[in-house]
């Protein structure tokens, strides 16, 4: 067992963790942080990113005992005071979701494509979420989320 | 006096879905998310053989790993598990939900192994050994209908599951008689005769979230409850109830959250019976939650059916007959629907046209590979496939335009109802309409002339144009062994607020969200005091599902129904307070008022409180506002649409890019614009990824080659231009809403149109037909073969 000592949505957290962990797993089962997803083996669906560091990261290819020291935000971290973040807002204004269970993952993905490139065209949107799978919506209205909330962080 | 706010009439209106907010924060509980006190873990041992006589098991190693509870090889759990149901009208093979002795796929369950987290139990299961006798893989289904190189179930002789089913004109209701005169003499007639062999290749459907299920029997009650990412949590309660023992009552099963479904979460799944039968063995909760590259191997697979596609017709368009012989490729077993899937692309092989003669007959055959079943469409978008390749070779032997020839054999509006030759009645449809308003939105012409400028720069761009028709709002409980109804209660509660429940469990349709705006209407109530419940058999009491596009049609009616019949009782208590007739009231804006009236509006909260304290009890009515209904359709629904494509394919490489795609979907009355397009989108998402970059592949040994993301490519955002969406409108006779159903549409028009798109981009080099998914280096063949 491995002691880590982090911050995840503002909280101070410690923990004893097995060195073989998944970051996702300890989110997850040791938090109770389910809104981060899992949805594939290889990290290629990007279900699980979240923000480490400021910076999005897939968080099963990540092990807990890799995130001593870091401060981690999921989506249950992401509105402020009762606020949703501008993407959570955008992806519910233009039906940017279906079954949501990429929904945490995309708009983690998202924060950090708007941080990276505030006002993104349509081709630098569609690249930026291509880590992330999603079946149900054909991206579409994801793309019109996030241009949405790139107009609205202005 | 205060003035009441006037609501705005919601059905039709581009309402946000209320499942959102719990959704965009990470606050949906899906079954994963579910954590019991007590609650163990399950892995399977899955076969790395796709054929194999199993010698041995030994699981001694698992069982001494510390936190492992319990191991179970298929021989053990066949002492307390039955073979799984199958709803199929052909005889099948017994099929157990953990192999005895026989593996017949790779990734087949071996063994179970139980306990204390996941990661314990996936090494208790790499723990177990496994010895096999390998058996010859059957994999390539035309050579498994000779019986070579192995019989896979000893009793269906050539690997036939189904040895051979006709349908259509001179065919007998039963198959039994069989006319070939009309046929024969359609194909002596005519003029030209185009054929070819296509295949619908095989497909892994990739629900976003993978399946998984916790199952909880309580031995003190005797009651087992069951949470699965199902479609059908009323179909799972009916089969886990039948193969654990246990009554109907005493099963609750919920499908909580659901990660996507594209069909392949109806079938009830063997990981799902082995997670119960555990639990009642042990009396311990149990949950199991799949890998993905389990869910390539052990979620059903969709397609894979060869179509031969032979359309006789005379020089000016006039289809004559039409013959399609379909042999699919149904993997080791038959599931819940396997069987049925491939009879739905033989009932729509007529398509939109009125053709003289048409015969379809079906082979079903067993290979060594994961059995398929329903995946988006799930039949219907193999026959538009086959039909409108088959189509667009004749334009083009023809030298028409493939927008007149089919213009020329549509079906006509005062055709309808129109009994199909094989076996389908046409609703409704004005299928010219749907071809004009795609040809005008694309602007058909103007897209020739530039596709015939790039062209003469030497650039490889082609258009494709398909019309569908699909068979929905499923159906007659003639269609399904479930039945076809749907349930539904409605109830207003003491504080006129109003609960429903509806059979139609969503799984990101957003029921939640249009069924409250049709009650709101109802109602005349604001839209936040409707609450949709759904997905739970121990709050909903009866209902079948979500599949087929049914849960508008079909549930949605349901729901309607139960709300007349509440809203009926409601205005007798009404009309005892107001001293009025029953008929004479009027339900707006929160209130309940006197027709001619609106002074007289009382609020609707308190017509809902007179009905709980119901004093005096007006003569005849019984207390409290909650009423059900079960709707059962007449008939299917028949949406229809028209697709177009541009693509260009680049001349160094062969890489296919869509540029444009038009869609026309008419799926008659919309209760939520907003909602149809994203499932259109969704749809069209999947069949383009048909159509150009997915594909399941096995080798030669049986191994399956596409087993990860890593293999199997899943459409991502860049590969899709923006789609361009419109719709005509026409409403179904077949229930009171006019709605059809769309969850399924976007998949039927897009293939067809994408591979019509390429053939006609690669034309100049005496291409006639390219089979999916547009491979590159397919692509890249023909252009160096080819004569350019």
């Amino acid at each position: 067992m491995a002691q880590i000592s982090l911050t995840v949505n503002g909280k101070a957290r410690k923990a004893s963790v097995e060195p073989r962990l998944l970051l996702v797993h300890y989110l997850r089962e040791q938090l109770r942080l389910t809104g981060t997803h899992v949805a594939c083996d290889t990290s290629q669906c990007g279900a699980c990113t979240v923000l480490v560091d400021g910076r999005s990261v897939k968080s099963c290819t990540m092990f807990a005992v890799q995130a001593d020291g870091s401060t981690i935000t999921t989506i249950e971290g992401l509105a402020t005071n009762g606020q949703l973040h501008p993407l959570q807002n955008a992806f519910w204004e233009e039906h940017g979701l279906q079954c949501g269970y990429c929904t945490p993952g995309m708009i983690m993905a998202a924060v950090t494509l708007l941080e990276q490139t505030p006002k993104p065209s349509e081709q630098e949107i569609r690249e930026g979420i291509s880590g992330n799978f999603c079946r149900c919506t054909g991206y579409q209205h994801i793309v019109n989320a996030i241009q949405r909330a790139a107009g609205e962080k202005r | 006096m205060p003035t009441t706010p006037v609501l705005p009439k919601l059905v039709g209106q581009r309402v946000k879905r209320r499942e959102d907010p719990r959704l965009i924060q990470g606050r949906g509980t899906y079954v994963d998310d579910i954590a019991l006190v007590g609650m163990q873990h399950l892995a399977f041992k899955r076969s790395d053989l796709a054929h194999a006589r199993i010698t041995s098991i030994d699981t001694s190693a698992a069982e001494a790993i510390d936190g492992v509870e319990a191991v179970f090889t298929g021989a053990q759990i066949a002492k307390f598990l039955p073979p799984m149901p199958i709803g199929t009208p052909f005889p099948s093979p017994d099929h157990r939900a953990v192999v005895v002795d026989t593996v017949r796929y790779s990734g087949e369950a071996v063994a179970v192994v139980v306990a204390r987290d996941r990661y314990v139990a996936r090494d208790a299961a790499d723990a177990i050994v496994v010895s096999y006798d390998p058996l010859p893989a059957v994999v390539d289904v035309e050579q498994a209908m000779t019986g070579q190189p192995a019989v896979i179930h000893p009793d269906f002789k050539n690997n036939l599951a189904v040895p051979l089913v006709p349908s259509g004109t001179g065919v007998s209701a039963d198959g039994s008689k069989v006319d070939d005169s009309a046929i024969d003499a359609a194909f002596k007639n005519a003029e030209v005769v185009v054929s070819q062999r296509m295949v619908n290749q095989r497909l892994a459907p990739n629900t976003m979230e993978p399946r998984g299920v916790v199952a909880h029997f309580e031995p003190g009650k005797g009651t087992m409850t069951i949470w699965s990412s199902t479609q059908n949590p009323h179909i799972l309660r009916t089969f886990i109830a039948a193969l654990t023992g246990l009554g109907q009552d005493q099963v609750r099963a919920i499908a909580p959250e659901v990660g996507g479904g594209f069909g392949a979460k109806i079938n009830i799944y063997a990981e799902e019976y082995v997670t119960a039968a555990i639990s009642k063995q042990l009396g311990i909760p149990l949950k199991w939650v799949e890998d993905r590259s389990e869910a390539f191997v052990a979620t059903t697979h969709g397609r894979d059916i060869i179509g031969y596609v032979d359309i006789a017709a005379k020089r000016d368009g006039t289809v004559l007959g039409l013959k399609l012989r379909l042999v699919a490729d149904i993997g080791a077993y038959n599931m819940l629907l396997t069987a049925a899937i491939p009879t739905l692309t033989m009932m729509m092989a007529n398509a939109t046209y009125n053709i003289p003669a048409v015969r379809a007959t079906l082979t079903e055959v067993f290979t060594n590979k994961t059995p398929t079943d329903a995946y988006r469409g799930a039949g219907r978008p193999e026959a538009t496939y086959f039909v409108e390749r088959g189509m667009d070779m004749l334009a083009r032997e023809l030298k028409m335009d493939p927008a007149e020839l089919r213009r020329k054999n549509f079906i006509k509006p005062n055709q309808f109802p129109f009994a199909t030759q094989t076996g389908a009645v046409y609703d409704s449809g004005d299928y010219e309409k749907a071809l004009d308003l795609a040809l005008k939105n694309a602007r058909w012409d103007r897209l020739k002339a530039e596709r015939d400028a790039a062209r003469a720069e030497g650039r490889l761009v082609g258009l494709g144009l398909a019309m569908y028709v699909e068979v929905c709002g499923i159906g007659p409980s003639a269609a399904l062994p479930t039945g076809g109804w749907e349930h539904s209660q409605v109830t207003i509660e003491r504080d006129g607020r109003i609960s429903a429940t509806t059979g139609a469990s969503p799984h990101g349709q957003g029921n939640e969200t249009t069924f409250a705006q049709m009650l709101a209407d109802q109602f005349g109530v604001p839209f936040e005091h409707v609450t949709i419940l759904h997905g739970d058999t121990g709050v909903v009491k009866q209902g079948i599902g979500t599949f087929g596009s049914r849960s508008q049609a079909v549930g949605g009616t349901a729901l309607l129904m139960a709300g007349a019949k509440v809203k009926k009782k409601m205005a007798k208590f009404a009309a005892a307070l107001f001293e009025a007739h029953e008929d004479d009231l009027v339900f707006e804006n929160g209130t309940i008022s006197v027709k001619g009236s609106p002074a007289s509006a009382k609020p609707f909260a308190n017509v809902a409180a007179y009905a709980y304290v119901p004093v005096p009890l007006p003569d005849g009515l019984e207390p409290g506002l909650s009423d059900e209904a079960f709707f059962e359709p007449t008939n299917n629904t028949y949406p229809f649409g028209c697709h177009i494509s541009m693509l260009e394919i680049d001349r160094e490489t062969g890489e296919p890019k869509l540029l444009k795609l038009v869609a026309i979907d008419d799926a008659g009355n919309l209760i939520n614009p907003l909602i149809v397009e994203g499932q259109i989108h969704g749809g069209l998402a999947q069949g383009i990824g048909q159509a150009m970059i997915e594909e399941v592949v096995y080798g030669e040994d049986g191994q399956l080659l596409t087993g990860s993301f890593m293999d199997y490519a899943l459409p991502r955002a860049i590969d899709f231009p923006r789609f361009e969406l419109d719709a005509t409108v026409t409403p179904t006779p077949v229930n009171p809403l006019g709605a059809k159903g769309v969850g399924e549409a976007g998949t039927l028009g897009s293939t067809p149109c994408i591979v019509n798109a390429a053939v006609d981009a690669l034309s100049g080099f005496g291409v006639k037909h390219i089979d999916m998914m547009l491979r590159p280096e397919k692509l890249w063949r023909i252009i160096q073969g080819g004569r350019s």
